[in-house]
């Protein structure tokens, strides 16, 4: 018998049972809620009569339609104030912890989890949000799921799943200067597209991924969705044992250490097999940027736009036209944020580039930070004047211009160049044009005012 | 939920690939708190210009194609896990989406929510899509307990694959949380030997 990968290990270790040629029942050690998928799987419950099983084991925040200024005062848009106070009550009727709105935990879901050390090694996670798989950075099996799907959690802390497959993605060797994780995936989903890793889940191996700090891995694993993925998972090591040690709800003292222990068991053996394996070069990675309308149409920065027959409506939709160089093109917008990279560690490279310059007067540059501790620990460091400074916005937490559910959107036919993960049409809000790219990307393009190769001015 | 058995319908083409939940339901229509009503912005940004005039080149707006059956291009339902997806293509009206590939979410919204997703090849669905664009009054059949479909007066008929344990949910309109409601115990008993907790 072969030995088991990383994802076979934590998986088999929740099946609860197996329906016959069917799924199995996978039990969920921790579920996060926001407001948009949850509303309608509490109704679920009281139709039923029926609480939250194992209510400690469900956190909860808002994210998606929260505004990004005055979250002091009560939110203008009805429908949004509405869906955040259904989820305020729903929490409170069925014993939930809420981190709402001007609490000191709040911000986007994918951005907490970790940060507070809900998210451990070894576990499963899910959401009703598809880039749950972020979490995966820490070697949890962590997956999206519907609204159904997160009423079955709440009943019954289960849901029926069918095992993916496995897949392998090994990069190796050093990273040039100016290209950062969020680089390398959006390279591996030009080279695999947005459907290409679909049914499976993958593991992310290789030198230059162990090299990676864990807002970096997380940045990885969170875009395994774009594409298809399951989910996406890196083994644990040091450096997520460092990451987690002290945090609020990682374990403490003996039980620590005994986790620890648990935790350095979780790796792939050297005989498993995995359905399907890529191996790439980091030397062969570059900055990049996309310049269609899903994650998996990206080049390498100083690429021109490709002709293929499936990208006419893309290129139509992005005002583009094949051969054409999508550097020194000139951009309106600048998005810094969304749960791929709202992190410190991004605030601290956007600021470290920006530091002492200008935007250009053309760009309105937004930065959002992923959570309420990310605020505060940047202006802790002083990295709100330094933004304010070079002439950027920086706001207060939510998922914000990653989705356009509340007011700030991109408006119809700007580009925008976004560290966000979706390019899809309208994302950004109606006939908006995304260009998705790395933090430095898009400090450096808002500097300049137009796309700019980052490796040029640093 | 409602049980699938047999369905008769004509078909509504939808050849474009890759399409995201983003198009079939954009965000800012994501705030309501309940499952209804999401029909009326299927695909809103491809349906309305931004002065809420009907496009007249998308297919929705064309009277001559209507039923109950989507055929779309592959890839269909990837991007955002919102579950509002299948709400609004059930809402709208469809019952089957026929596709020669479905990201993994949407497959599952769609199942857990009556909408069945058949998954047959990229030529099938090709042939398919020429025939309907070619006589919008085709109909096609939809038999659940053989999983079979056919072109209704073609002898052709394709066979789609189906999980056992979704396919008799279907058939009898269960939910998921229903089977599992029904293994408490069973989830109590595992908890007491979880080692993560
Ligand atoms: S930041 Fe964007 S991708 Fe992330 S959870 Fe929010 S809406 Fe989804």
């Amino acid at each position: 018998m072969s030995g088991k990968t990383l994802f076979d290990k934590v998986w088999d270790q929740h099946v609860v049972s197996e329906i016959k040629d069917g799924p199995s029942v996978l039990y969920i050690d921790r579920h996060f809620i926001h407001e948009v998928t949850s509303p309608q799987a509490f109704d679920g419950l009281r139709k039923r009569g029926i609480g939250v099983f194992r209510p400690a084991q469900t956190i909860a925040t808002a994210d998606h339609n929260v505004p990004t200024i005055d979250q002091h005062l009560p939110i203008k848009d009805r429908l949004s104030r509405f869906q955040v106070q259904k989820l305020t009550e729903n929490c409170e009727e069925f014993g939930v912890q809420f981190y709402g709105l001007g609490h000191q935990y709040q911000g986007i879901v994918h951005v907490i989890g970790p940060e507070l050390g809900i998210t451990q090694p070894g576990i499963t996670i899910v959401c009703g949000d598809s880039h749950t798989s972020t979490h995966g950075a820490f070697g949890a099996v962590a997956f999206g799921i519907g609204t159904s799907e997160v009423e079955q959690v709440l009943a019954t802390q289960c849901v029926l799943q069918r095992k993916p497959k496995r897949m392998k993605i090994e990069v190796n060797g050093p990273l040039a200067k100016g290209v950062l994780s969020k680089d390398i995936i959006l390279y591996i989903a030009s080279k695999i597209s947005t459907s290409g890793a679909t049914g499976h889940f993958i593991e992310y191996t290789g030198s230059t991924i162990r090299n990676l700090s864990m807002e970096a891995r997380m940045t990885i694993c969170n875009m395994s969705i774009e594409m298809g993925a399951r989910g996406g998972m890196i083994a644990p090591d040091e450096t997520t044992f460092e990451y987690l040690k002290g945090r609020k709800y990682a374990p403490q003292g003996e039980a620590w250490d005994k986790a620890v222990a648990r935790w350095k068991e979780l790796h792939t053996d050297a005989d498993a097999v995995f359905d399907t394996s890529y191996e790439y070069d980091a030397s062969d990675i570059v900055p990049m940027i996309t310049y269609g309308t899903n994650p998996g149409m990206g080049i390498k920065i100083n690429e021109a736009v490709p002709s293929a027959p499936d990208n006419v409506k893309a290129l139509e939709y992005m005002g583009l036209t094949a051969g054409e160089q999508l550097l020194g093109k000139p951009v309106n917008h600048v998005f810094i944020g969304s749960c791929t990279n709202s992190r410190i560690e991004d605030l601290r490279l956007v600021a470290s580039l920006v530091k002492g310059k200008q935007k250009a007067p053309n760009v309105h540059a937004m930065v959002i930070p992923g959570s309420k501790q990310v605020e505060q620990q940047a202006i802790q460091e002083g990295l709100d004047q330094i933004l304010k400074e070079a002439g950027f916005q920086l706001r207060q937490p939510g998922c914000s211009a990653c989705l356009g559910m509340n007011d700030d959107k991109v408006p119809a036919g700007e580009y925008c160049v976004s560290t966000s993960n979706r390019n899809f049409e309208g994302r950004q809000g109606p006939g908006a044009r995304t260009i998705l790219a790395s933090p430095l990307t898009a400090a450096a393009t808002a500097i300049t005012g137009r796309i700019t190769d980052v490796r040029e001015i640093i | 939920m409602e049980p699938i058995t047999i369905i008769k319908s004509t078909c509504v083409p939808l050849p474009a690939e890759n399409v995201d939940t983003d198009q079939i339901i954009p965000a800012r229509f994501l705030k309501a708190t309940t499952r209804e009503g999401f029909g009326d912005n299927l695909f809103r940004d491809w349906r309305y210009d931004s002065d809420n005039n009907p496009k007249p080149s998308f297919v929705l707006n064309q009277p001559d194609y209507s039923g109950s059956i989507l055929v779309a291009g592959k890839n269909f339902g990837c991007g955002s896990s919102r579950e509002h997806a299948a709400w609004a293509l059930y809402d709208f009206g469809f019952k089957v989406v026929v596709s020669s590939f479905f990201a993994d979410i949407f497959r599952n919204n769609a199942l857990n929510n009556g909408l069945l997703p058949i998954q047959l090849s990229e030529e099938y669905i090709q042939s398919l899509l020429a025939a309907v664009e070619d006589n919008p009054e085709l109909e096609v059949m939809v038999d659940l307990p053989k999983q079979q479909l056919n072109v209704v007066g073609s002898d052709e008929i394709v066979s789609f694959e189906i999980n056992p344990h979704k396919k008799s949910c279907l058939l009898k309109g269960f939910d998921d949380i229903d089977y599992l409601i029904n293994q408490k115990d069973k989830i109590t008993e595992f908890e007491k030997n979880r080692i993560t907790a």
